[in-house]
This record gives structure tokens, sequence and C-alpha cells, in this order.
């Protein structure tokens, strides 16, 4: 039968492959073609798998064979932070020119058990700095609803290979929002799962108290399949949560029936958020009261300051982590007349100017005379918010915000002026900083020069409630 | 206020090597960085006491080591630079 692209979930394909409607070859071929034609304009993909067909074939085995899991034969693409064995992974920086993954992160393991088959690698700000995929040692990637504008970041090649039809699944990772808000301006599903939930072994660090790796999918569903294939506790993660602890913590409690919305309005009242964003925004709350939620203002009196705090321990935790790139053991490696020379170099030349940034500001914060003032700041801070939110789940099941604070934006339009870059996070990075489960899903559109421009819509629940979370997506999207 | 040494001084701990250009464009974004992020020094400052989680064990069982040589192939064709099986450096001292 003829494969519609455009309408395919990966449940709808899983019983097509199941029922031998088409092959798992024919599926890949199908996306690969679309890749063929869009690729070039998008650059969603820095590299497509010369090995695709003959995944698909293995695929196809496990599906005869019924002995795959649901993402037997679903193409996915992986964004180029998560390690593959044995094929290229550079985080879309010169520093990695040339190396190859030496194992598989665990969740390509997981997924390589389950049968999916992966397309290729997709680009990304560089080490998963940035909110719009332009840094990119590779060249930016364009949003495919609107070329002249951003996919978002940094897991922006994930979201438009998506959205192009250039996978039907696609991974990312999420520091501050690297997820949800690609998954807003690409019109997408989107979910930064519990901290500790997702093993992070395979993963590139950045900031190692905030990273998470979570799915993409065009509907909550496919989102909550992937999140289910790559969840679990893993002994390569030392922070990843043992099973049991995870479910002692969530509790056995059910979610109430009737369950209770809370909007930070304080929040929402800040400037810089988009007139159409908050329309948007309140219509779809109005939704889900006549849905038969309830509708609960809450306060978060000290939300406004995570941005600040973000941007101090982010850029801490990626200043140490990133002091393996030394050009000694893999990747490029520059020579000067002295040793220091040669870090110097190598590190000079093969991280992009996003990186140097966040390296030193992270040298910055963490220098003895600023230490106090700046990083035990954020971290005392930190533990204000979280105990905010934890008070307020005790009233309301879940909280919801945009995702992002505008559409889209243009190629370009922030990308000399990294303070503007961030503040595209005030909505994301909260979620990052508590640990807890965000999803965001499609919430309708803004016209901007005669395109539809898609908004999303975010929810946040207490640590090892991405259920509620599902719930709540599906009902409202 | 962030001046060019120190600049210099950060880009040195961080062994980056870092243009003259450069410099001055990184000095005015520290700076309106580290401007915005100051909110949290007006913050109401109510330290709270640092709180671990939950303790537990993260650390394996130091047993079944693997069999000796098994990844070396992998890891040390990613060196850029080697001479006899080990990684080559500039002489230190």
């Amino acid at each position: 039968m003829p494969i519609d692209l455009k309408t395919l979930t990966i449940k709808k394909a899983h019983e097509h492959l199941a029922k031998g409607d088409f092959s798992a070859v024919e599926l890949s071929e199908a996306y690969l073609k679309n890749i063929e034609i869009h690729n070039k304009n998008i650059n969603a993909y820095l590299e497509v798998f010369d090995d695709a067909k003959e995944q698909a074939q293995k695929a196809q085995k496990l599906i005869e064979t019924k002995t795959g899991g649901m993402l037997a034969g679903i193409p996915v693409a992986m964004k180029d932070n998560i390690l593959i064995q044995g094929k290229r992974a550079s985080s879309a920086s010169k520093i990695l020119e040339g190396y190859m993954a030496t194992y598989d992160a665990t969740v390509v393991k997981k997924l390589k058990v389950e049968g999916a088959v992966f397309l290729g690698r997709t680009n990304m700000d560089e080490f998963a700095m940035g909110g719009s995929t332009e840094n990119s040692a590779f060249g930016v990637t364009k949003n495919p609803i609107d070329t002249t504008r951003v996919p978002g970041g940094s897991s922006g090649g994930s979201a438009a290979a998506l959205a192009m039809d250039g996978a039907l699944a696609a991974l990312g990772s999420d520091t501050g929002g690297s997820i949800r808000q690609p998954a807003a301006f690409c019109g997408l599903v989107g979910l930064k799962p519990t901290y500790g939930t997702v093993s992070r072994y395979g993963l590139m660090a950045m900031a190692s108290s905030l990273d998470q790796i979570g799915p993409f999918g065009k509907t909550v569903e496919d989102a909550e399949i992937l999140f289910n294939a790559i969840a679990g506790h893993d002994p390569m993660d030392s922070t990843s949560i043992p099973d049991e602890m995870a479910k002692r913590t969530k509790g056995t409690s059910e979610a109430s029936k009737k369950m209770t919305i809370g909007i930070p309005k304080d929040i929402l009242d800040s400037p810089g958020i988009d007139a159409d964003v908050l329309k948007n925004f309140n219509e779809g709350i109005a939704k889900l009261k006549s849905d038969g939620y309830l509708i609960k203002d809450i306060s978060l009196p000290n939300m406004h300051y995570a941005l600040s705090v973000y941007y101090v321990i982010m850029p801490a935790e990626a200043s140490a982590n990133l002091s393996r790139f030394d050009g000694v053991r893999y990747g490029l490696s520059k020579k000067g007349a002295t040793p220091f020379e040669d870090y110097a170099k190598t590190r000079g030349e093969g991280f992009g100017r996003e990186v140097r940034r966040r390296i030193l500001l992270g040298a910055y914060v963490l220098s003895s005379g600023y230490y106090d003032a700046y990083y035990n700041k954020a971290w005392s801070l930190r533990n204000l918010i979280s105990k905010d939110f934890a008070d307020v789940f005790k009233e309301v099941d879940v909280i919801a915000t945009p995702t992002t604070p505008t559409p889209a934006f243009k190629l370009g339009e922030k990308s000399n002026d990294p303070l503007a870059m961030y503040l595209a996070d005030v909505f994301t990075v909260p979620a990052n900083l508590i640990g807890i489960p965000a999803l965001t899903v499609p919430s309708g559109a803004v016209d901007r020069d005669g395109k539809k421009i898609p908004l999303g819509l975010q929810f946040m629940a207490p640590h090892f409630r991405e259920d509620i979370l599902f719930r709540v997506g599906k009902s409202s999207f | 206020m962030i001046e060019k040494k120190d600049i210099e001084k950060l880009a040195h701990l961080s062994r980056i090597e870092v243009s003259e250009e450069e410099k001055d464009v990184l000095r005015k974004d520290m700076e309106s960085i580290l401007d915005y992020v100051s909110q949290i020094k007006e913050a109401v400052s109510q330290v709270l006491p640092k709180e671990a989680g939950e303790l537990r064990n993260v650390m394996r069982e130091d047993n079944n080591p693997h069999e000796k040589g098994l990844y070396t192939k992998e890891i040390m064709d990613e060196v850029p630079d080697t001479e006899n099986g080990y990684v080559k450096v500039k002489q230190i001292l």
C-alpha cells in the first residue's frame, strides 16, 4: 500500500508493519526519499547513515518473527550528541572532527533491541548550547514550516527532521528546554523526562545536574511509546534512578479523576511575552476548563529567578564538563610550541563562539572571588524554587505555561545578542532546575507574514509523573 | 565591570586561545549576561541548608573485570597522536 507519511504515527506504522501492508525497508526508503528532497534546504541531518537499508532489513526480520518491540522498523533521527557505535558523533562541533563513537549510548542500545532504524544524526547547537540551531559548526537548520525562521534548539535538527517527514521519531537532549522549545517551534510533541529516568550513558555532557535525553513525536502517544522504550535504571549512569526508588517516590496515588491545573499568573504578566502567545495560552486553558479540568491560580514567587539561576549553574557545569576536550585523546588536535599551547590552540579553534563564551562564564562564576555571590547563591535559589514547586504540587496536579514566550523567530534575529537568545528559555528552565518532567504539545498557530507559525503549551508534573503529563497532553491535543 | 585582563585570565584558566578582537566582544557579552544574572544577588538571601537527596551507593562492586585489551583498539584509534601503543604528548617537565 502507498505510505502516507503526513498522517503516519508510530502506532499506525507498527500496525501496518505487523500486518505486512508495507515492509520496514519500504518505510525507511519513503523517509530517505523525503530526506533526499528536503535536507539540502532544511539541513536537519548532518549525516544520513549508509547502512539505513541494512538496518531496515534486520528490523523486517524482527517484525516477521515477532521478536522486535513497538519500535521495530520505525525510522528514528538521532541528535548528534548521542553515541551510536561506529558512527560519527560531533555535537556539531569542529573539536570532534573525525570522532567515531566507540560504544552505544544506553538509549541507543535499548532502541536497537526494539529494532528501531537509525536514519542519521541531526544538527544541533554546538554542544547543545543555544536555542536556534544557529550555533552549529555545520550551518544553520531551517524551520520546515517557514524556512526564514529557526527550528529552535538546541535539538533543532531532530525537530526539523520530524517536521519535514524525514523520520517518524527522534531523540534529543534537554538541559534548559532543548527538546520542548524546538518541538513547540516545529508543531511537535516533546518531552523532558524526570531527571534520572532515562540513562545518559553515551550522551555528551553539557550541564550534568540538568541534562536529560527525551523524545520528539508527532503525537503524545508517540512520545509516550518512545519514553517507555528508553526509560529505566542503568548501572552505567550513576545519576540514573533505581526503578523501585522511582516507584516509591512516585507513590501509589492515582491522579485525581478531576485534575487541577495550576496557572502561574504572576509569571505570565511579565514583559517579553508575545500578546498572541498569551492569547493562545488562555484559549488552551479555556478549552481544558470546558473539558472538565479545574483551573487554579498559583503563585511561584521565585520562578522569575529561574533563568538567572540557570545561566549561572549551566555554564559552571559546562566549563567543567568540556575540559575533557583537550586534543590529546580524540577529535581535533592543533599543535603549538608547548603542551599549554596545544590545549589552547585546539580548544580555541575547535570550540565555536557560544561554547567559548559559556566556558569563560563558567570559569568566572566558579572563581574564588565570585563563587559565593554567583554559584552558591544560585544553588540556594534553586532549592528555594524547588520548594515552591513542591508546595504548589500539593494543591494542583499539573502546572501549565506557554512553552515559549514567542513563536519561532527569524534566522539571524538573535544570533548576535546572546542574552536575547537566553530569554527564550524562560518557561522551560524551571523543570530542569527542579528535575521534574515537562511536556509540550502543539496548541495551534499564529499568523506571521501570511504563514501559520505553531505554538506550544507546556505541562509540568511532579517527579516521575509522566503518566499525568501524557493524560493531560492527550486530552488537550 | 569586566576588563580585558579578566577575559585574558579566564581564557588562560580555560585553556582557550582568544583573538584580540574577540576579547572585546567577549567582554561586552559577559558584562551583559552577568548584569542580568546579578538579580540573584538581590534575592531575599534566605539560604536553605544544603540537602542531599536519599543516600544510596551508586558505585558498582569492583569485580568481574573485562578481558584486558578488549576495548583498546577502538579507543586508541581515536587518539590523534600515538607511538607504539601509547598516547603521545609533548614533554611536560
